[in-house]
């Protein structure tokens, strides 16, 4: 009886395999952990690093192959969700390829490190793959639990474990808020899909009903955290501050970018009741942007004034899609993959360069501990600088490309409240980054006396492909290739998305014109509960 | 004359690039061939930029020598570049105190490699200014500047350096990024008018001078307008925007503060010129009052506080400030006149201020101060550097014959006759005031001149100078040679720059339709093959060249053919080739 009800679905392997890769690439680091000779973790970076190139070319192939769905609609596998996943791939490696050495100058050099950042990065690749609230929470969990414990990789550090307990607790109770939300969704759709929910806002009472709205501001919340919106952001700065480095370098790009992933998706598909959350949305962004930037202007540590300054980069990614949101005809989802991009490499490339001052068990994160970098280590140095101006949005870097599409985005979408906030907002936080910069060239007295790690070669590496990576130029293809990504709206409003679960005929194909086809590989009788 | 591709101008915006690259290669120890490979570099630009000056050809107000490449077509962003005569001059003067200074620059002991990479950076950023046709690339360029010389403050500045270079960069930064946003807006209405999201200048010009861009959009306009003039205000710096030029100045180290003053403040009187008055003809119209009542604050406020610095750097930093307020005057006097005035006067500050701020750096660095109370009596010890100096001052001033005069005079007059004529809210108070502008300059350069080289000598490290080496002689003796011809034969460079200046005045001033276009021709090839004039007012070179500028505000002087002009056109005239 049972296999009548339930027929197992066929299932198209090829989506699901880069994850499989850089999960299976974490337990073979967890076997060599076992047998590898103390204190020597070379055999493990190099099969994760291993592992996520080949999660990386995996990925590759799949771009602009048309979306598709597998394990009975649970994993989707489309533009958007590909790119990102590229992005968290490449910022895994980045931020892994400079770990080892500073983790020796830390004392704090163990092996499982990269088994737990490999698993974080497959929960946070399944999250921006999948439309269905249940998949993205699980992959939330994955990326969250790995991250609660390398946060407090420093064990024997108290400031360390104030992070991670922080975190965990925090991070926790804003898990909990999701899932409530989720249980709530499915309590008025009888499903956990996304775009069943779309469809029953659109067709139901949908503003006007307390249990959507109640819903709606229950992952407003959850996701709130993840993004660290304001007032939901407490536990960054401790968090970035506390965490090492390396950890906080991984966790401010492959975090952040799958948080604004399943972010996306989630408002996207709460589109029919926009004018609920809409409002909400632009106070929240303005006062993210604002509360973060201010707050970093008189911190003390560079570490923590840039987790502040993830704050409010976080605010801008929220200005490029709420402007998608508005009008997804004049702003686009390639906007923020492109910032999510550019941010990626800004804030890795920054945190690398910090990681130089790590010596002899301290962490020296403080502005002093960044004078005479200049003479000590010009090429680190030269990038820090060329990473600041990016982030304040000089050209022409990338930062500035980025920081220009969302102008024009939300210019374009009406929105040009948001666009002046972000204005005042990037010369107010060129004064932190500034003084950044000044830092590295102080050489008064005493900055001699400052001490830094020495240059490694895979800290150059990662710190030439951020250099790299902060050229405009390389992002002017995402941004094309983004603006053509086929989004939930489009498909929306095609009508193809709604349908997803029962057609599989595409919808009128025009000639000479590339249709995304919405071929789902299994019957998918589970999903069509209402 | 337009080509797709680069040539001659991106070879100029490129060697002082690749330069850097290549010191980046030169071992530091090797100072002396870091300094020798720096000035060679910046002798080949200013020889390219003197080619360029050579094709350049006056009387016409197109853009010439345009080149331009798909950039970023996604965003309606070329890379396009040409020059007109308004930045021909302005290309030449950058390349030739980028020259200068490196020159000045070999007494630099500390970090050699950057500060020269650095300057052949900001040459680039400076040279891509004056020749951007892009809005972006402009944006790019303009920002760009930015990084190098906050650097410069930052790594040799003064004792106060952190605070200066801070507010510099935020400073100009903040008023910038407005600027960007309002890009961003014309871009849009650009794209809502005509159907074509583009950056390009040329063509958003060619929309406002067919009076389509602006169509019922008036308050609009004048809200882009001072976005846009805002930022340039900063840069000039016009009052109450100057703070953050003293403290600049006084930071910076010499050659800083040579490029500062010489270039850095003429892309804000540039901006005026190329985009406040093309852009938002009536926006510059109605805000011209408020400019001209800023700008004769800023020439007595100016020079009022320079006369009480007691530091000899900060009192020429404020006398930029009022000397820069004679540009202002000259560019929204909207008469022909003035407006040549206007933008002479920016080269000559160039010049006149640059040799000041050259002479104070060549005594810097035998006293090591800039404050009066450690000088006096110079004059016995340093017979010729004394005479340099007077020079230097006496242009500043304006005397006539050096080329200080010929700038002021003409902006004053125009902006005199536009009072006269009651143009724009306009009062013959304001040149009044501003005249007392000029004696006042004179009171406080002179009150200068005898501080630093008459009385006795009270500071005993004086005993043992040395005046200048020939090498620095010769080396303000090129800023001299320029004082003189600019004042004795001002022909030279106000002739390039006359046709284009005027073409700004009309793009301002004209009512639409009539207005001037940078476009290179009004002909363009339509769907059906045929050619047709696009603009009426295009092809008016010609017709211009046989003009006399009567009086401000007239049109044109022969009515008559111009409307003949307009007849013709206004049906959209076929013309076979």
């Amino acid at each position: 009886m049972q296999s009548e009800l339930y027929t197992i679905p066929s299932i198209d392997w090829s989506l699901v395999m880069p994850f499989i890769v850089v999960v299976i690439t974490g337990v073979i680091g967890l076997l060599i952990e076992m047998f590898r000779p103390k204190q020597n973790n070379n055999a493990i970076v190099l099969v994760s690093l291993a592992g996520l190139a080949g999660a990386f070319a995996l990925l590759i192939p799949q771009l602009g192959v048309t979306t598709t769905t597998t394990f009975a609609g649970m994993v989707l596998r489309d533009q958007f969700g590909v790119l990102l996943q590229l992005i968290i791939v490449a910022g895994a490696f980045l931020s892994l390829i400079f770990s080892e050495p500073y983790m020796k100058q830390r004392r704090i050099a163990h092996g499982e490190f990269y088994p737990m950042a490999l698993w974080a990065t497959s929960g946070a690749m399944l999250m921006v793959s999948s439309d269905n609230l249940l998949m993205i929470f699980v992959g939330l969990e994955v990326l969250s639990i790995a991250l609660y414990c390398l946060a407090g990789l420093a064990r024997d550090e108290q400031r360390s474990e104030e992070a991670a307990l922080k975190y965990f607790l925090l991070g926790a109770f804003a898990s909990a808020f999701l899932l409530y939300g989720i249980a709530f969704v499915y309590g008025i759709t009888g499903s956990t899909s996304l775009a069943v929910f779309m469809e029953t806002l659109a067709r139901a009472p949908g503003i006007n009903d307390l249990t959507v709205l109640f819903a709606i501001t229950l992952l407003l919340v959850g996701f709130g955290f993840k993004t660290a919106l304001v007032p939901f952001h407490q536990w960054t700065p401790d968090v970035y501050q506390g965490a090492p480095t390396n950890v906080t370098a991984f966790m401010s790009a492959v975090s952040k970018v799958a948080a604004f992933g399943a972010f996306a998706r989630v408002l996207e598909a709460s589109l029919p009741v926009q004018e609920f959350w809409m409002p909400a949305l632009i106070v929240i962004t303005i006062l993210t942007m604002t509360v973060g930037n201010l707050a970093a202007l008189v911190q003390k540590d560079v570490k923590r004034a840039l987790g502040y300054s993830s704050i409010a980069h976080a605010g801008y990614v929220m200005v490029a899609l709420l402007a998608y949101l508005q009008d997804p005809a004049k702003g686009s989802l390639g906007t923020v993959i492109t910032y999510l991009a550019i941010y990626t490499f800004m804030t890795i490339g920054s945190f690398a360069v910090l990681s130089l001052t790590a010596v002899n068990k301290s962490e020296g994160t403080r502005y002093q501990d960044l004078y005479g970098l200049w003479n000590r280590a010009p090429l680190a140095a030269g990038c820090l600088v060329l990473f600041m101006v990016s982030l304040v949005g000089v050209p022409p870097t990338a930062g500035f490309l980025g920081k220009f599409q969302i102008f024009q985005d939300a210019m374009g979408a009406g929105l040009p409240l948001l666009a002046i906030a972000l204005a005042i907002n990037s010369f107010v936080s060129a004064y932190y980054y500034l003084q950044i910069v000044r830092a590295v060239f102080v050489d008064e007295e005493g900055a001699l006396r400052v001490q830094s790690a020495p240059m490694n070669a895979g800290l150059r590496f990662a710190l030439v492909i951020c250099a790299v990576g902060v050229m405009p130029i390389l992002f002017a293809p995402i941004l094309s290739q983004g603006k053509q990504t086929v989004t939930l709206s489009k498909m929306i409003e095609s009508g193809a998305f709604l349908q997803r679960p029962v057609a599989s005929v595409p919808l009128n194909p025009e000639p000479g014109e590339k249709v995304e086809q919405i071929t789902p590989s299994a019957p998918l009788s589970t999903v069509t509960g209402n | 004359m337009e080509s797709t591709g680069f040539g001659i101008i991106s070879g100029l915006l490129a060697i002082p690039v690749i330069g850097a690259l290549l010191l980046m290669f030169v071992p530091e120890v090797y100072d002396k061939m870091i300094k020798g490979l720096a000035i060679a570099i910046s002798v080949v630009t200013l020889l390219v930029s003197l080619a360029i000056l050579q094709q350049f050809r006056p009387g016409t107000y197109h853009m010439q020598l345009v080149e331009s490449v798909p950039w970023l077509p996604s965003l309606g962003i070329t890379y396009k570049v040409g020059i007109d005569g308004i930045s021909i001059w302005l290309i030449v003067l950058t390349t030739l105190l980028t020259l200068l200074s490196l020159v000045f620059s070999t007494y630099i002991k500390k970090r050699v490699k950057t500060y020269f990479i650095l300057v052949l950076l900001l040459e680039t950023a400076m040279l891509g200014v004056f020749t951007a046709l892009d809005m972006v690339l402009f944006y790019t360029f303009f920002e760009v500047s930015l990084v190098p010389m906050a650097l410069m403050i930052w790594i040799w500045g003064g004792s106060n350096r952190n605070y200066a270079s801070a507010k510099f960069f935020i400073y100009t930064f903040a008023a910038s990024i407005f600027m960007l946003l309002g890009m961003i807006v014309i871009a849009n209405q650009h794209a809502q008018v005509t159907g074509v999201f583009t950056f390009d200048m040329v063509q958003i010009q060619a929309a406002v001078a067919s009076g389509k861009l602006w169509a019922g959009a008036s308050q609009l306009q004048n809200l882009i307008f001072w976005s846009f003039t805002v930022a340039f205000m900063v840069k000039c710096p016009m009052f109450p925007f100057h703070t953050w030029l003293p403290d600049a100045h006084t930071e910076a180290p010499t050659a800083g503060s040579i490029i500062l003053a010489g270039v850095l403040l003429k892309m804000g009187t540039y901006g005026f010129l190329r985009f406040s008055l093309p852009f938002f003809p009536e926006a510059a119209q109605l805000a011209t009052p408020i400019l001209m009542w800023l700008a004769t604050i800023g020439i007595i406020y100016g020079a009022i506080v320079a006369a009480v610095q007691p530091d000899v750097k900060k009192l020429v930093a404020y006398s930029s400030v009022a000397h820069m307020g004679f540009v202002i005057y000259g560019i929204f006097s909207f008469n022909h006149m003035g407006m040549m005035g206007g933008a002479y006067q920016a080269l000559n500050h160039g010049i006149s201020t640059g040799a000041l701020f050259l002479l104070i750096g060549l005594l810097y660095e035998r006293i090591h101060t800039r404050m009066f109370a450690d000088m006096g009596g110079l004059k016995a010890k340093m017979p010729i550097f004394a005479a340099l100096f007077l020079l230097a001052m006496l242009s500043s001033v304006g005397l006539p014959g050096l080329n200080g005069f010929v700038g002021e005079f003409l902006a004053m007059a125009g902006a005199f006759q536009s009072a006269q004529a009651g143009f724009f809210g306009l009062t013959p108070l304001m040149p009044v005031i501003a005249g007392i502008g000029v004696i006042l300059a004179a009171v406080y350069l002179l009150w200068m001149f005898q501080k630093v080289f008459y009385g006795p000598i009270t500071n005993p490290q004086l005993e043992r100078i040395k005046d200048l080496k020939p090498w620095e002689i010769a080396l303000v003796g090129v800023f001299v040679v320029f004082m003189f011809w600019g004042g004795l034969y001002p022909n030279t460079f106000l002739k390039p720059m006359e046709i284009s200046v005027e073409g700004a005045r009309q793009m301002a001033l004209n009512p639409p339709n009539f207005r001037p276009t940078w476009q290179d021709r009004n002909l363009e090839i339509n769907d059906k093959g045929d050619l047709v004039v696009v603009s009426r007012s295009a092809d008016q070179i010609d017709l211009y060249q046989e003009l006399e500028v009567v009086r401000p505000g007239q049109l044109y002087g022969k009515r008559q053919r111009s409307s003949l002009l307009v007849q013709e056109n206004s049906s959209q005239t076929k013309e076979a080739r």
